[in-house]
């Protein structure tokens, strides 16, 4: 059984769902205009991923293996609309951003891979602690890649988070007239994506390098 | 034949149809019990969902015109419009009429430009009972993003003075009608650079709105509540 410590490092940087696993695609291209918006998007699904596991892991001595996926689904599906239901009503403003991303949470593979690989083998506690950890590795990645396209298409920094925090203001560092489009537009979160992935790849060889003698511990298949 | 173990949970082998009818009552379960919470949030939510649709009603019609401007039940002073084609409108809306002190102040209505560089651009305009506007708001559009949406005070990097505000207490009075255009099309609406055809589309759509409203604002302050205004037949 993982350790607490482990889940954590496995969800923030081993089997990261964006980095490593690549999981999720449709979100992580379309939402991460902002820093606001990314991350916003992200502890929402980090917040589901923690509940469905949570609820799976309680429930799985209940949950029959043939219908496992249908009941999965059916937990999943229903906390997303709770989510949904609860941005609408209390953070309306981000809720007509982020629009049609919140209910395809459900859609998102890895909240359904977590499940099955994780909450269904696990204590309840290690199984909402992985679920979370990863949706939060999730957001930490989108984090950057909403920093880095808002920053090179608009040259702003947290623009939109005074949806969230009221009487905050948005950082203008560039020029009022600065825009480098295609950083706003899906493209630009394409080629982000590839340098944030090269980057991490980059890190771990040269961790590797540095010891070859260790074996590498057995990544876990998700 | 040695069959493989369905599963170290599942129960002891029994008859086919007893372990269909076993899983197909635990799955209903399930259903019952995530529907029931769902029905729940929803229940707890649902004030809260009201409250902020009527607000963002309210706030819009606030960008158009000032809160105290008026002091009749705006949201209830309503009338029927059907879709005028004059207006760019496809299905009925609704139109609001600002009182003081019982004297016609403004109406507040939508109208669209189906021509924007993305498809259809939603407006709400207020106009004055003496024909000029007094502010133009756009509701929804699907411009691009850093490029045309600037015709979206929200989103234009103008903020003491957004695009959107050369539209505020303007008529044909003070800009006639032939010269209610974009700078680019010989008119005297400034427009950005390099993205003209979203301001195009907004400015032509006000200046229809504003045509088709002027010779009926008496008619349309003249209906009771809740009536369907007809056009005229020529």
């Amino acid at each position: 059984m993982s350790t607490f410590r482990e889940i954590t490092h496995n969800g923030l940087w081993k089997q990261n769902s964006i980095l490593a696993q690549v999981l999720g695609l449709c979100p992580t291209l379309a939402v991460t205009s902002t820093f606001t918006n990314s991350v916003s998007l992200g502890l929402a699904t980090a917040v589901v991923m923690a509940l469905s596991n949570l609820s799976v892991s309680a429930l799985r001595a209940f949950i029959p293996y043939e219908i496992r996926i249908p009941v999965f689904i059916l937990v999943i599906a229903s906390l997303v609309t709770i989510v949904d239901l609860a941005f609408d009503a209390w953070l309306h403003d981000l809720y007509l951003i982020l629009g049609i991303f919140i209910p395809l949470i459900v859609t998102n593979c890895i909240v359904l891979a977590r499940v099955e690989a994780f909450a269904a083998k696990n204590p309840v506690w290690h199984s909402a602690w992985d679920g979370f950890m990863t949706g939060f590795g999730l957001t930490c990645v989108l984090a950057v890649l909403g920093a880095a396209r808002e920053f090179i298409g608009q040259g702003t920094l947290f623009s939109g988070i005074d949806l969230i925090i009221p009487g905050t203001h948005v950082i203008q560092v560039l020029p009022e007239n600065y825009g480098f489009l295609i950083a706003i537009l899906p493209p630009g979160a394409f080629i982000m994506l590839g340098m944030l992935i090269a980057v991490r790849n980059w890190i771990d060889a040269r961790a590797r390098a540095r010891q070859p003698q260790v074996p590498m511990p057995q990544v876990q298949p998700a | 034949m040695s069959q493989e173990p369905i599963h170290p949970a599942a129960p002891p082998p029994a008859s086919i149809l007893r372990i269909s009818t076993r899983t197909a009552f635990i799955l209903a379960l399930f259903c019952i019990a995530f529907t029931a919470i769902m029905a729940a949030t929803y229940q707890a939510t649902k004030p809260a969902l009201e409250a902020s649709a009527r607000m963002e009603k309210l706030a819009l019609i606030n960008a158009v015109i000032p809160r105290d401007a008026y002091d009749n039940e705006l949201l209830q002073d309503a009338i029927t419009l059907p879709p005028v084609p004059a207006l760019g409108l496809t299905e009925p809306t609704l139109l609001y009429r600002a009182r003081k002190d019982g004297a016609p102040v403004a109406l507040v209505f939508e109208a669209a430009a189906p021509d924007g560089y993305s498809g259809r651009i939603g407006l709400l305009l207020a106009v004055k009972t003496d024909g000029t506007l007094a502010a133009v708001r756009v509701t929804e559009h699907k411009e691009t993003p850093g490029l045309g949406d600037y015709i979206d005070p929200k989103k234009d990097r103008n903020k003491a003075h957004p695009w959107i505000s050369q539209f505020n207490d303007v008529g044909f009075a003070q800009i006639p009608a032939e010269d209610f255009k974009v700078r680019k099309d010989g008119g005297r609406i400034d427009q950005m650079a390099g993205a003209t055809i979203s301001p195009r589309a907004v400015t032509n759509a006000t200046r229809r709105a504003l045509e088709w409203v002027q010779p009926r604002t008496q008619t349309l302050f003249g209906l009771s509540d809740n009536a369907t205004y007809q056009e005229a037949r020529p």
